[in-house]
């Protein structure tokens, strides 16, 4: 493999993986939301 | 031994992003929202996030595995060459994976964080949108658009599914508005980019029945279209705001329409007309749902 189409494959591999880490940290905040609401709706339908 | 292929370093994010059509995105993104902000029962707006999150990745899941399934056809069309497959900027099995878990979490989600019809409407409409209108119909009839186009329909009535658990009737007419109003919306730019249809061989209707049948066809579905547009008033299903608005809007759609419908053209036709019901009709969709939320609000 050339230089530059490695430079290209680890160029790619760290953007991908700065995009996942930020996806999987947005959706533990959503979890976390949701289930927040949802204990929230369980104690106002007693 | 077959030549090796060559390997293909990793797609670029964007890409990924790209293959679930972003601008399409929107108008599901947006009537969907309209659906839920249409019912009667205030949704949390946590919950309400994560409904339209899910509607928007399970549109953006179908269109990953047309794009998917449609690399060939996208291939030979100047509009679609450049898309991340026919362009050789990405493996189709990472597509086809892509397409398939983002299309499986987004029902999941809805399922457990909203409730299972909404999951279940979603699903259908995902499966409808890839094996009834990609897979089945789209290379096979020339009203592939007509029945397809109910894949297109489904988010107002997910999103409405999504607040109250269940369909009512309003819903359901936003549902055949969206559906009968995609032949028209279609038909206008099917008849502006034939010759890139022609090309790839997929059978729209003015490639395999010419432009007159395709003209009275748009006029002939925006009869029904506009019934259900203007229907929700007379039903009190809504007030006046909605009624008015929707008569107004639909009545200059009809005009477009009329105008396109009775048409003919020459060879070197800069098909102005066409060009422009296609663009109102967009601009229509986002105005007349806007208009059904303002109205429920103010009711």
């Amino acid at each position: 493999m050339r230089q530059d189409d490695e430079d290209l494959v680890r160029a790619r591999q760290k953007s991908r993986s700065i995009v996942m880490a930020v996806l999987l940290g947005l959706f533990v905040i959503l979890v976390f939301a949701i289930s927040l609401v949802k204990i929230q709706q369980g104690i106002d339908a007693r | 031994m077959t030549p090796a292929t060559p390997l293909l370093p990793p797609a670029d994010w964007r890409d990924f992003l790209a293959l679930t059509k972003p601008r399409v995105l929107s108008l599901v993104v947006f009537t969907g929202l309209c659906g839920m902000l249409a019912a009667p029962v205030a949704i949390h707006p946590v919950l309400g996030f994560t409904a339209i999150l899910c509607i928007a990745m399970g549109a953006g899941a179908a269109g990953t595995l047309n794009q998917w399934y449609e690399a060939d056809l996208d291939a030979m069309m100047k509009r679609t060459a450049g898309r991340p497959l026919p362009a050789g900027r990405m493996e189709r099995q990472s597509a086809l994976h892509f397409g398939v878990g983002l299309g499986a979490f987004s029902v999941i989600l809805m399922g457990l964080a909203l409730n299972l019809a909404a999951a279940a409407i979603l699903l259908v409409s995902i499966l409808f949108y890839v094996l009834i209108y990609t897979v089945w119909l789209k290379r096979r009839t020339p009203q592939n658009i007509v029945i397809g186009g109910a894949a297109g329909a489904f988010p107002p009535l997910i999103g409405w599914a999504a607040a109250t658990g269940q369909v009512a009737l309003l819903p359901l007419l936003m549902f055949m508005l969206v559906f009968l109003w995609t032949p028209p919306h279609f038909w206008a730019l099917a008849l502006f980019v034939k010759t890139d249809y022609a090309n790839a061989g997929v059978p729209m209707l003015p490639v395999v029945a010419g432009e007159k049948v395709t003209r009275r066809q748009i006029g002939l579905y925006t009869i029904p279209m506009a019934f259900a547009a203007v229907l929700p008033w007379p039903l009190e299903l809504t007030g006046a705001i909605y009624g008015l608005s929707s008569l107004a809007l639909t009545g200059w759609f009809a005009l477009l329409a009329l105008k396109v419908a009775a048409r003919t053209t020459g060879a070197d036709d800069a098909m102005l007309p066409e060009k422009a019901l296609f663009k109102y009709s967009i601009l229509y969709l986002f105005v007349i749902f806007a208009a059904l939320v303002v109205d429920r609000w103010m009711a």
